[in-house]
């Protein structure tokens, strides 16, 4: 390979921001650090540039915002580099750049717990094919054969002449270095720095307020501006009266956004969100504006029963089989809306000019960001570009969506040449979000004599995301990924137990309520519906759940090997302290499997979660401490959803409006995670958001066993347990 | 306009006065550590030290403090990042994406300079901030790290 320099990126940077007078002293921001990186070193490769003073600098192409991936990628990268761990430090490539280059470095998206198991084979031999070039150089210097030349920790050895030089030395001339034809990757029993449990490399800026976010970025002559969309749902601006508040300290223009939206801009955040307060507005509440949850819930409620469904597994006959001899056990679950609420809300700060428009933005999807802001300036891609900041939280809700740098273009393009951040306040976080589906699930099984179940059907009745979000991911009307968890066999997921006669199917009802992927998507209702539901019917079967799941379980060594290990650890063949009661899930998705086993108590009507098992089966665990900290994590987020996580719909719009309202788990409720990783290897699974999906299940199912109640509309917050 | 007291030097910061603590440090005094995540005092990303109280900044006004009252922010917890909290932090590798963490720090060093060795209920009572990344074991156990007095002397 030869070196390409990125100059037109280059130049393109070095060029706004001379023009912006630079960014403001103090801050980290990835591109200045970039800048000078390559200014001092050539890139061996896309992936990799090493400095003289021995820097490695490891392109990072997904998005870091607290899963770890930046740093599971580059223990990927360094572990085939054969550098010096900890003369490690990371950059983002910019999207634009990945354009110009022909995507060089892949898809930027970062959801669906894809960063490591889509990329890991590419980063790795990025890493191998830098270092072949650099063992080559050095070779050529010394005129021996690179098979002769060993490595180690970034230092190249030639034994038989006891020559040995570093990286650093040989950078350059390795820049120059052809490419090896092909790379062979290390087996990953023979790893070193992958599969290691090291500390994160963004941790110390953290501790000390120097991380910058989006929302703190800062340029020379910025303005700030806060915004408001109509909250009801498809409803529009009627009017505004931008002339009483045009007065008001510090405001600089009131920008009338799209048909639903309105912005002020003024000199700081606070004066602008102070206006936008003030400003008075008529709106066109539109078709939806009698919309409430209970009318949505009716619309699901006759999906259950509809005729017409798409099929997402089928196995015997499950019609027949119901309408057959044997005893039958219904139940009907719902899941509420959830909004992702991540720590920091939206924002993107963007400065436009008809020749170029550049956006600063925490985004899972840098190169969907340069998307909607080409399409927002109304300039070809290639005149824009997106620097991606450290998001804080990200969800599912800063990829597929992208309204806030569609936003925040059109707003600086109304003050052209001038950088203006967007930051949308907690309220507009909370009314605008990409909510997390709601459905309703029926369940019918059919136990025979000897109550072996012989048949289930699983009528879905709900809303696709895809059909919202991604038609083009549609399967003829079908949207395959509502099946999450329970389709036949695949990748990404296979349903873990055998059934006779078995139908999973969706009737589709999507209400006005624009949903999303959010931590987990449809894993976390579907893992809570079939794990109950088998909690119900090892009940009815008079038979532990357990034992129950194991005999549909044989086929499905890898489901079982996760289930049994939380079973085992959290000492299900003996008995629970006193007072204390016991529950069990395992699923697959995202291509691990995740099993968690709960033990709750509940005194006075309080429940009290004690402990969580959780198994997980990523394949290979490229961190097992970034692991445990996702699964830890994953039981926060999918916990918080269980018992408060609720969005509810009146007058066409979302009541819940802040934290006051939305509650989410705090320190108090969070119970103790014990995590198992059993990577069996063969395959890579991902880590963000399985085991949230076995969260609720496990804690419901202990809680019918402490207090003989089953919990089937979601949240937890909303049934009496005394 | 105010005068403030903020990490141990007086200013004059030209603020409107009904301006939130939280706004007037990070848009004014340049200090974005503090972070917004509610503007109601709930979720506690917004936490200072007043006089050495943990305090959610985006509900008070400027004008309701004087010069005389000191307010540090997660800038202003150590020079260098070694406040105890701090290395307690870093050798547990507790941020996820870490936006909730200067809160969460801010209002653990204020636990313990009160309560030098906290409880589990009293963690639970003191430490109501939120995570969405949930970090909450790895910060109670980074709490009980920092109040053992046991934390490693340096960045490693
Ligand atoms: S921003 Fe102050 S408590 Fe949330
Ligand atoms: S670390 Fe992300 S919100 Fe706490």
């Amino acid at each position: 390979m030869t070196f390409v320099p990125a100059v037109s990126r280059r130049h393109f940077i070095a060029g706004s921001l001379a023009a912006m007078g630079g960014l403001t002293l103090g801050f980290h921001v990835p591109l200045p650090g970039r800048a000078a990186a390559e200014e001092t070193a050539p890139e061996i490769n896309a992936w990799v540039v090493v400095k003289p003073d021995e820097t490695v600098i490891i392109r990072i192409a997904r998005s870091e915002m607290g899963q770890g991936t930046l740093t599971g990628l580059a223990q990927l990268v360094a572990e085939e580099l054969e550098c010096d761990w900890a003369r490690v430090t990371t950059e983002y490539p910019t999207p634009a750049a990945n354009l110009a280059r022909n995507r060089v470095w892949g898809s930027f998206s970062t959801g669906g717990s894809r960063g490591i198991r889509e990329s890991h084979e590419y980063v790795r031999k990025g890493g191998a094919t830098a270092r072949a070039m650099l063992v080559a150089a050095a070779a050529a210097e010394w005129k021996v054969a690179p098979a002769e030349c060993t490595v180690a920790k970034g230092v190249i050895s030639h034994g038989a002449s006891g020559r040995s030089t570093t990286y650093g030395k040989v950078t350059a001339a390795a820049a120059q270095m052809a490419p090896p034809a092909d790379v062979t990757l290390k087996d990953p029993k023979d790893w070193t720095i992958a599969g290691k449990p090291l500390p994160r490399l963004d941790t110390a800026d953290k501790l000390t307020g120097k991380q910058v976010y989006g929302i703190d970025l800062q340029q020379p002559g910025m303005l700030n501006a806060a915004i408001k969309a109509c909250p009801v749902f498809g409803g529009k601006i009627r009017s505004f009266d931008a002339s009483a508040i045009t007065a008001m300290p510090g405001v600089r223009k009131v920008v009338q956004v799209d048909e639903a939206t309105v912005a002020v801009v003024a000199d700081t955040w606070w004066r602008a969100k102070t206006a936008l307060d003030a400003l008075p507005i008529t709106w066109d509440d539109g078709p939806n504006k009698d919309l409430t949850s209970a009318a949505i819930a009716d619309m699901l409620a006759q999906g259950l029963e509809a005729q017409e469904a798409f099929i997402g597994n089928e196995n015997g006959d499950a019609h027949k089989a119901l309408a057959g001899p044997g005893r039958q056990v219904t139940a009907t679950y719902a899941y509420p809306y959830q909004n992702h609420a991540t720590m920091e809300p939206m924002n993107a700060t963007a400065v436009w000019t008809a020749e170029k428009c550049e956006v600063w933005v925490p985004t899972q999807n840098g190169e969907g960001s340069l998307a909607a802001a080409a399409e927002a300036a109304g300039l070809p891609a290639q005149q824009c570009d997106i620097h991606k900041i450290h998001l804080g939280g990200g969800f599912g809700r800063r990829g597929a969506f992208q309204d806030y740098v569609r936003q925040a273009v059109l707003i600086a393009k109304e003050l052209p040449g001038i950088p203006v951040k967007l930051i949308w306040s907690r309220e507009e976080d909370m009314l605008h979000g990409a909510y997390h589906p709601t459905t309703q699930c029926k369940l019918t099984g059919v136990l025979d004599e000897q109550n072996n179940l012989t048949a289930l059907h699983m009528r879905i009745s709900g809303q696709s995301i895809l059909a919202a979000v991604r038609p083009d991911g549609m399967q003829n009307g079908k949207d395959p990924v509502v099946f999450q968890g329970l389709l036949a066999t695949g990748p990404e997921n296979e349903f873990g137990y055998s059934i006779d006669n078995l139908l999973v199917d969706h009737a589709m009802r999507n209400p006005p309520v624009p949903p999303g992927f959010w931590r987990g998507v449809n894993l976390n209702q579907n893992a809570l519906y079939v794990e109950c539901f088998m909690d119900e019917l090892a009940h009815a079967a008079g038979q532990d759940p357990l034992a129950f799941r194991r005999k549909l379980m044989a086929k499905h060594p890898k489901h079982l090997a996760v289930l049994n290990a939380v079973a085992e650890r959290i000492g299900w063949d003996k008995p629970a302290p006193q007072g204390v009661h016991r529950g069990l899930a395992q699923i697959m998705g995202f291509a691990s499997y995740v099993a968690a086993a709960a033990e709750v108590s509940v005194t006075d009507g309080r429940l009290k979660i004690h402990r969580i098992v959780a198994a997980t089966d990523p394949g290979h665990a490229v961190n097992p401490a970034q692991i445990e900290r996702q699964v830890e994590g994953s039981f926060a987020y999918g916990l918080s959803a269980s018992l408060y996580g609720e969005c509810v719909v009146a007058q066409g719009r979302m009541e819940q409006e802040n934290f006051d309202t939305y509650e989410v788990m705090r320190m108090a409720d969070m119970p103790p995670v014990e995590t198992i990783v059993l990577p069996s290897g063969g395959f890579w699974g991902g880590v963000g958001e399985p085991t949230i999906a076995v969260a609720a299940p496990a804690v419901l199912n202990a809680l019918f066993a402490a207090t003989g109640k089953r919990i089937r509309t979601m949240p937890l917050k909303n049934h009496s347990l005394a | 306009m105010a005068r403030l007291t903020i990490n141990g030097t007086t200013r004059d910061i030209d603020v409107d006065p009904d301006t939130p603590l939280l706004w007037a440090l990070r848009e004014q005094a340049g200090l974005t550590g503090t972070k917004y995540g509610c503007g109601i005092a709930q979720c506690g990303s917004c936490t200072v030290h007043v006089d050495g109280v943990a305090t959610r900044s985006c509900s008070m006004p400027v004008s309701a403090f004087t010069p005389e009252q000191q307010i540090v922010t997660i800038e202003g917890l150590s020079p260098d990042g070694s406040h105890p909290v701090q290395r307690a932090w870093l050798a547990l590798d507790v941020p996820q994406c870490g936006y909730c963490q200067a809160g969460m720090i801010m209002a653990a060093a204020a636990l313990i300079a009160q309560n030098p060795k906290p409880s589990d209920a009293d963690i639970d009572a003191e430490m109501t901030n939120i995570c969405r990344c949930g970090t909450y074991n790895r910060v109670r156990a980074a709490i009980k790290l920092a109040a053992s007095g046991e934390t490693p002397a340096s960045n490693g």
